[in-house]
């Protein structure tokens, strides 16, 4: 039987895990959730459809099929990752794969917005660094703590300076990044701000 | 930062507040929504027990999924039909307008909110789909959301946003004879690179740009995304207004005198400030083609496949895994490579004026031998136009399908697929490995024209050999 999954709640300040490399860059969201697994009305089923054109071609040696991968939840990636279209179904199939943070040279705007929209943190660092992890994990595995506070990821023997948004650092310390309450508690301003807009009132309704 | 540009105007005037965390909240002004990104959004609204906060202020289509052969309802893929099923009743039950098949007013998204005058100059719109950047041909500030972006719209028409930073992008002189909007946008994205938009938004200006129609603009504005940035636009002009006029939800009568007015003041000033500029000639843009899997790795129809060395080594990656996935060698001739499909629509190349020049390529030419050739009209207003110009005649006497407005073949989420390896030659924005529907299928990205002009000649061809005889 499976479990329903749990979507993150709350602040975020601490993730803990064991990490994965995914190299390539301009990884786009049609790699990561190819369209057809879009024809749904919710994203329960998405967990084990993530990256499947790419695991397919590549028989089971995708990182996502590795066995020495297997509960891993920090994602190693390179740059502008999840480019290309704005389905969410891309970050919210990784989180439904186990992915709870993402670190990674750069990412693509729309993509980075829907993490922080659904409560995983993205963290940026320089191309060499990434490069150093991932040399890391050719050889053995890796866990990470990282403390968003402090925003540093440590291992027994490495230590990163993550760069992150400070928006987006306060989002998730706060728990401000599930939106939709926060931005109601401006009910009055939203109401003021529709009567001034000047094209309101220009336009014919349909 | 940038200041008193177009981008600044709108993003102050739509500012509710600023966040405690640092972003601002901006009001959304129109709100677009379609059946693949909307589920979801309104089953967390159910969740937590909200109501659509301004149902007058969203509009819905339904594109992604629809069939373009046999639109008679249910839909054979079970899956489809449930989608637009849910999209039907939450419309219905949320008091949203929605253009539904046969409405007369059903099609694409980005192509029908502008051919009904709902995207103005001076809007937010947000759309759960990348390609909202297109409305940005119109002087509005148009971006793609998010799933959770849509339930927040939904739940208070407004988002968290980070400002972006503004690139004008100056277009000098004119593109040539038999050179269009989209070989523009390619050569655009080719040269500033895929990731160099990302916290951008892009100014599209200059003599090239002001002399493109607003059909031609909404192709450039289309693929700003393309390039990363999430939203692109152009200062609106009389083009604009023409364009705009008598429109059904376009201000009326004494409105109209006054939104005009109120347009014009929005374009970026003169003596505005930039956090960037990159210019480019437009004369120099040849017929433009990709041949890679970025929008960016494109190179004139006349051009070889670049060699590792002539490519930055940041994008050699990419380059060696677009060599071994199309199928090309560095050094390469693009001219003559053999295609398999063609297809002309989506939201970047659907619309009638996209339709007319294919049209006028093909006009007493047939397709190639075992061709498949198909033309997906971006709307049904687009299909009715066409047919009163009887363009779907000439498309299916050169031996084209004609089909019902979609999205179809650009990212294939309905039956329209590539199989096998087979390479399109396609009027859509995206060459993503798979894209098409087909795991090891391959896309080269082209304007209309040079589509219809591979579809005769059943390989690439310099579409002006065809038009200039």
């Amino acid at each position: 039987m499976s479990i329903k999954f749990k979507t993150p709640m709350g602040k975020i300040s601490r993730l803990n895990g064991k990490c994965i490399s995914l190299v390539g860059d301009d990884i786009d969201t049609d790699r990561i959730i190819p369209a057809r697994f879009l024809k749904c009305i919710n994203f329960d089923s998405l967990a084990k459809s993530v990256f499947d054109d790419d695991r397919k071609t590549l028989k089971g040696n995708h990182p996502f099929d590795l066995e020495t991968n297997k509960g891993s939840s920090i994602l190693i990636v390179n740059s502008n990752f999840g480019c290309g279209s704005s389905r969410e179904h891309a970050p919210q199939a990784l989180m439904r794969w186990g992915i709870k943070a993402i670190i990674g040279e750069s990412f693509a705007d729309i993509f980075y917005s829907n993490c922080i929209a659904i409560g995983i943190p993205c963290f940026t660092l320089p191309k060499k660094s990434i490069k150093e992890i991932q040399r890391y994990l050719d050889i053995k595995n890796l866990f990470f703590e990282i403390n968003l506070f402090e925003s540093t990821a440590k291992a027994e023997d490495l230590k990163f300076n993550l760069e992150i948004k400070e928006t987006s650092k306060n989002m998730f310390l706060s728990g401000e990044w599930d939106a939709t309450s926060k931005l109601l508690e401006n009910e009055a301003l939203i109401k003021q701000k529709l009567n001034d807009l000047p094209y309101i009132n220009f336009n014919s309704s349909f | 930062m940038s200041q008193d540009t177009l981008f600044d105007k709108v993003w102050d005037l739509h500012k509710v507040a600023s966040l405690p965390g640092g972003s601002d909240q901006i009001f959304v002004g129109l709100h677009l929504i379609h059946e693949v990104t909307s589920p979801q959004a309104f089953g967390a609204l159910k969740d937590k027990n909200l109501k659509v906060k301004f149902p007058q202020r969203t509009v819905a289509t339904v594109d992604h999924i629809v069939p373009t052969d046999n639109q008679s309802r249910p839909f054979k893929d079970n899956l489809a039909e449930q989608m637009i099923d849910t999209l039907e009743k939450n419309c219905t039950e949320h008091k949203i307008k929605f253009f539904n098949i046969g409405s007369g007013n059903q099609g694409i998204v980005h192509v029908v909110a502008p051919e009904l005058g709902l995207t103005q100059p001076g809007m937010t719109i947000a759309c759960g789909d990348s390609h909202t950047s297109t409305h940005g041909a119109f002087g509005s500030i148009a971006f793609g959301i998010g799933t959770s972006q849509v339930r927040d719209v939904l739940a208070s028409q407004t988002i968290a946003m980070n400002k972006l930073k503004v690139r004008q992008i100056w277009c000098e002189n004119k593109l040539s004879n038999g050179i269009y909007a989209k070989d523009l946008v390619l050569n655009i994205i080719n040269q500033l690179g895929v990731k160099a938009g990302v916290g951008y938004a892009y100014e599209f200006a200059g003599p090239a740009i002001s002399a493109l129609s607003m059909e031609e603009r909404m192709t450039v504005c289309n693929m700003s995304i393309e390039g990363g940035a999430r939203c692109g636009y152009i200062n609106p002009d009389e083009k604009t207004f023409s364009y705009m006029k008598d429109k059904l939800c376009a201000p009326q009568n004494e409105n109209w005198d006054k939104a005009v007015k109120w347009w014009k003041s929005l374009k970026s000033s003169d003596n505005c400030i930039y956090d960037d500029v990159f210019k480019l000639d437009a004369s120099k843009v040849e017929p433009t083609i990709t041949w890679g899997i970025t929008p960016g790795q494109s190179i004139g129809v006349n051009q070889k496949i670049p060699s590792l060395n002539e490519i930055h080594p940041n994008d050699q990656f990419i380059a060696r895994e677009a060599y071994e996935y199309m199928g090309f060698k560095p050094g390469q001739s693009i001219k003559n490579t053999p295609i398999d499909v063609c297809f002309i629509g989506s939201c970047t190349n659907g619309r009638i004026s996209d339709l007319r020049v294919a049209a006028q390529v093909l006009e007493d030419h047939k397709v190639a031998k075992n061709m498949k050739a198909f033309v997906v009209p971006g709307s049904e207003k687009v299909a009715k136009e066409a047919k009163k110009e009887g363009l779907d005649k000439i498309f299916i006497n050169a031996g084209f399908q004609w089909r019902e407005p979609g999205c179809s073949m650009c990212l294939a989420m309905n039956s329209d697929k590539l199989i096998g390896n087979q390479v399109s030659a396609s009027s859509s924005n995206r060459n993503f490995k798979g894209r098409q529907g087909s795991p090891n299928g391959r896309t080269l990205l082209m304007s209309p024209a040079m589509v219809a002009a591979a579809s005769i000649t059943g390989k690439v061809s310099d579409v002006r050999d065809l038009i200039n005889k």
